[in-house]
């Protein structure tokens, strides 16, 4: 075979390779992921389907139990909050009024998480200066010594 | 002091700028002294940043609570070691780590490279400058890190005690220096296409050690988050494909493939479009990792919360792929193929295969990071991808790789002869495909993606092996080395070559302990009173009995309390190994959550108990049910927060301490149910051993030969070849005679 | 701002100042170029060619070229190296 032709043989090949990977990752992309709500949007939510549940933990709504922990997720800024189950790993981070992302289905009234997809989505605040008053030292931070 | 650090780097700026300026002055109207007055201002940036970084440090080894991000990243307590390494765990901090990584490696660069690519290197100088002045002025305008404090706190907030892991201290450094090192690769590439030297021998070699430095160090820093991963967070996976994660792999991807092309172009002169535009590309994910960290737009456990930094990278990411793409546009001339391949079976033709599997590998963990912010603007709805769907195309992709990387090292260059390729595969193939029966008989068929890549895995090592010996062999018989003296004078000489395949080798050794842990690993959370006992992958796990205690600070305060037990593992009935999980408990800082109630209210972190092994690995975490303790905590709360006022705080303290003595050792005697998590997992060890694997071959292949013997080699050379020149002389003289 | 960090500051100016400003002082007659981008360049490309000559030649050894295919290339290799070299030459002279 002239060897243009075979040069542009394997360059064709190479492209269609590359198409097709290019399309079966937008095609997929589109039915594998979960939309992104908070929880004011799950008003809506469709038993069965998969949600990317973001907002903050609800005060006071935390409570474990073997295998994991329930609690209540609330939109950022507001108080719509729903009900989630979630078993697997507690991250560390992990503490009410802190940001939590969170895969749920709906089952009932109820959210159920994913097993363990808590664990890298916890953040833990950081602040850029730090609250306690300057003037007034912690007065148990002086010597909490042990006897 | 904080004056003196914003003056400095005030002054890093204005000098970056004025080097900027003059480097393409001094390129233009070829007068070198600028060009050496540029690149002079390189080296005194570097001195600058290093003043200013060396201020910040002082300031927190000092604990020096005047300075805003000392007060909110460390306290007096704070062990040394971390002190020193909390200075970059904060935005201002790691932009300023940044700048001084950049201005080092570039002062390196242009001192190695001063009498060398003279056309090249003012543009390349101008690049690094602009990048320099682009971190400086961010420092200055907005990430200050020293800004101060107009009421001095006596003590600090501490590091978030998640960070306290050797690991995760030398992480950041190692990332930035693989991403300030492929900046390097990028600017000499803006330089070369400006100039029109893209194909020039000198320019090849050069940005081949430096992007071959800039994916070592990049490397090592994915590898220890990994690792920090596995030991520190509460799950036992060392990968979440976590956008941020993503971003640091990306351009090790395409700094690996091009690692590859290049050694195509410089033989053939071919593929010279594919290579800038690799590096320049890699330079562009360099940099947008680093964005992703700073700005928070994906969800990840590392953004930054709130960062407002995001506006200026997008315009200086733009501004590179604008100009990179103009750039390459407008000098296709230069970029012209010299030759062809000669033969698809050659180690160019598995050289070009390697570099579509990469830059295909490099596509899916982009796109697969990047589809929220792409379904939002098609659709107007985020949408995220999970893990399952980048294993399910990155899986098959490595491996291929690895196989790929395991044909490579048997096929010559330019063009193998078929008899002898067929030769070569014989003995790998067959070894590996027999170690696939063998596996396949011990049930590893039940998942097929594992076994493939524990066949293609063997097959690499097989290959390289026979390739080791070949060489050995051969040396062995010029001169009459003993064995070991004749791979260490064969790895020697041919550095590149045995450095190379040793990388492949450690990759086949990672992607099998991947391979092997997470197809076989067996995991388990269950709740358990002491004395209970589960059985996880085979192995007995008991929970023997509770253990807590106290870490104190040099004061005498207490810094921890920590809750863990005791957990015996043993298999068939003979004790393999006694664990001691743990969870930490770091107070809070805010004293409204009661004295006793602020410990459990503050940052937790888990002390992972891990029996560590070649064949597998046995991992336990721990979280006590804190809840139960609540009302011994809420009375204790209450009893102190009476008494707090009337006390002298020494009295107040040792009442404190001593409640938490009580706390702590109730939680012995009446433990609450903990939830515990078993994890048995084959060979992730490997993952660890074939990193250093690669990392020791990236060493080798890195090593400059001495020079005395880089001589001989070349005079050797030079002298056959005069030789055959006088022959080919003489013969022309005797015709013409 | 105390006097000390003031200090500080001008000594970092001026030092920065006289680094930069070295090479203008100097004027162009120190900036003789010691070897020609020409030569350089053949010079890196003479050394890639010796590499695969040598490349070829391990190929050989370890068996991945037939004795016959490896002399045709060695030919092919060693004229191109002679053509760098007869190159260098000029452009040293």
């Amino acid at each position: 075979m002239h060897p243009a032709r075979k040069r542009r043989i394997r360059l064709i090949v190479a492209l269609s390779a590359a198409v097709i990977l290019a399309c079966a990752l937008v095609y997929t992309s589109f039915g594998a992921s979960d939309e992104s709500v908070q929880p004011s949007q799950l008003t809506g939510a469709q038993p069965g389907v998969s949600y990317q549940l973001t907002g903050k933990v609800a005060d006071g709504s935390v409570r474990e139990r073997s295998g994991g922990v329930d609690f209540r997720v609330r939109d950022r800024e507001g108080s719509k909050s729903v009900p989630v189950t979630y078993t697997g790993a507690v991250p560390d981070p992990f503490r009410e009024g802190r940001e939590v992302i969170v895969t749920v289905r709906r089952q009932g009234s109820m959210f159920v998480a994913e097993r363990d997809c808590a664990i890298r989505s916890s953040r833990s605040a950081r602040r850029s200066s730090p609250k306690t008053p300057t003037r007034r030292a912690d007065p148990w931070r002086r010597s909490a010594a042990p006897c | 002091m904080a004056t003196v650090g914003r003056a400095l780097l005030i002054l890093a700026l204005v000098v970056a700028a004025y080097g900027v300026l003059a480097s393409i002055y001094g390129a233009r109207a070829q007068r070198p002294e600028w060009v050496a007055s540029g690149r002079r201002a390189v080296y005194a940036v570097a001195a600058l940043a290093t003043g200013a970084f060396a201020i910040l440090e002082i300031a927190f080894l000092r604990s020096d609570f005047s300075l805003s991000i000392v007060a909110s990243h460390s306290s007096t307590t704070t062990p040394t070691f971390y002190k020193a390494a909390a200075a970059w765990s904060s935005q201002e901090g790691s932009l300023l780590l940044w700048l001084w990584l950049l201005s080092l490696w570039s002062s390196l660069v242009l001192f190695l490279t001063r009498r060398q690519l003279r056309l090249v290197a003012p543009y390349a100088t101008a690049v690094l400058l602009g990048f320099a002045a682009f971190f400086a002025g961010l420092l200055v305008f907005k990430a200050s890190p020293f800004q101060t404090l107009a009421m001095v706190p006596a003590e600090g907030s501490g590091l978030n005690p998640l960070l306290r892991h050797p690991s995760m201290m030398i992480h950041p450094p190692m990332l930035y220096s693989g991403y300030t090192l492929f900046a390097i690769p990028f600017a000499f590439a803006i330089g070369a296409l400006i100039t029109r030297q893209v194909g020039a021998a000198d320019w090849i070699r050069s940005t081949r050690r430096f992007a071959l430095a800039a994916w070592f160090f990049l490397g090592i820093g994915v590898m220890l988050g990994a690792r920090w991963s596995y030991m520190e967070l509460g799950w036992g996976g060392y990968w979440a494909w976590d956008p941020v994660e993503n971003a640091s792999l990306l351009p090790w991807l395409t700094g690996t493939a091009f690692l590859h092309s290049i050694m195509i172009q410089e033989k053939r002169g071919m593929l010279k479009i594919w290579n800038i535009s690799l590096v320049l590309t890699t330079g562009i994910l360099a940099i947008l990792g680093t964005f992703l960290v700073r700005s928070g737009i994906l969800d990840s456990i590392h953004a930054f919360v709130g960062s407002s930094l995001g506006g200026p990278f997008v315009v200086l990411i733009g501004t590179m792929i604008a100009g990179s793409i103009g750039l390459v546009v407008w000098r296709r001339e230069a970029l012209r193929s010299e030759n062809r391949l000669d033969s698809m079976l050659s180690r160019e033709a598995i050289f070009l295969a390697n570099n579509l599997v990469l830059v295909g590998l490099a596509f899916v963990v982009f796109w697969g990071t990047f589809w929220p912010l792409i379904a939002e603007a098609l659709t107007g709805s985020r949408r995220a991808l999970g893990p399952p769907w980048f294993d399910r195309y990155t899986v098959p992709l490595a491996i291929v790789l690895v196989l790929l990387s395991g044909i490579g090292p048997l096929i010559a260059w330019r063009r193998a002869t078929a008899a002898n390729v067929r030769r070569n595969f014989l003995f790998p193939v067959a070894l590996a495909l027999l170690l696939g029966v063998v596996l396949a008989a011990f049930g590893v068929g039940s998942r097929p993606l594992a076994l493939a890549m524990f066949v293609c895995g063997a097959f690499v090592v097989f290959a390289v092996g026979q390739e080791f010996w070949r060489g050995v062999r051969v040396r062995r018989a010029m001169t009459d080395d003993g064995p070991l003296a004749a791979l260490l004078a064969l790895v020697g000489r041919n550095r590149r070559r045995y450095g190379g395949y040793l990388v492949h080798v450690g990759m086949a050794v990672l992607f099998i302990g991947i391979a092997a842990s997470t197809a076989f690993n067996a995991t388990t959370d269950v709740r358990m009173n002491p004395g209970d006992k589960t059985t996880v992958g085979g192995y007995e796990f008991t929970y023997d009995k509770p253990t807590s205690g106290a870490t104190f600070t040099q004061a005498g305060n207490i810094e921890k309390i920590s809750f863990g037990a005791i957990v015996t593992i043993r298999k068939d009935g003979k004790t393999v190994a006694s664990l001691r999980p743990e969870r930490g408990y770091y107070p809070s800082r805010d004293a409204s959550l009661g004295p006793v109630g602020r410990y459990f209210e503050g940052e937790a972190t888990s002390e992972v108990g891990l029996k560590g092994g070649l064949q597998r690995d046995l991992w336990t975490a721990m979280t006590p049910n804190i809840r139960a303790l609540k009302p011994v905590i809420d009375e204790g709360d209450k009893v102190l927060g009476a008494v707090v006022d009337e006390l002298p705080p020494e009295e107040a303290g040792a009442l404190l301490g001593r409640s938490l003595r009580v706390l702590i050792e109730r939680y012995e005697a009446k433990p609450p149910a903990a939830t515990f998590r078993f994890i048995t997992s084959p060979m992730v060890t490997w993952l660890w051993i074939g990193a250093l694997i690669v990392f020791g071959g990236g060493l080798i292949a890195m090593w400059p030969a001495p020079d005395a013997a880089r001589r001989r080699a070349t005079a050797k050379l030079a002298a056959r070849v005069a030789e055959d020149l006088g022959r080919t002389e003489k013969r022309a003289e005797t015709r013409t005679a | 701002m105390d006097i000390v960090a003031a200090l500080v500051i001008l000594v970092a100016i001026c030092g920065v100042a006289w680094i930069v400003s070295a090479p203008l002082r100097w004027g162009g007659e120190r900036m003789q170029a010691e070897v020609s981008d020409r030569v350089a360049e053949l010079r890196a490309h003479r050394d890639a060619k010796y590499r695969e000559i040598r490349d070829a030649e391990l190929d050989m050894q370890t068996g991945k070229l037939s004795a016959d295919d490896h002399r045709v290339l060695d030919r092919q290799l060693r004229a191109e190296a002679m053509e760098i070299l007869r190159e260098l030459d000029d452009a040293e002279r």
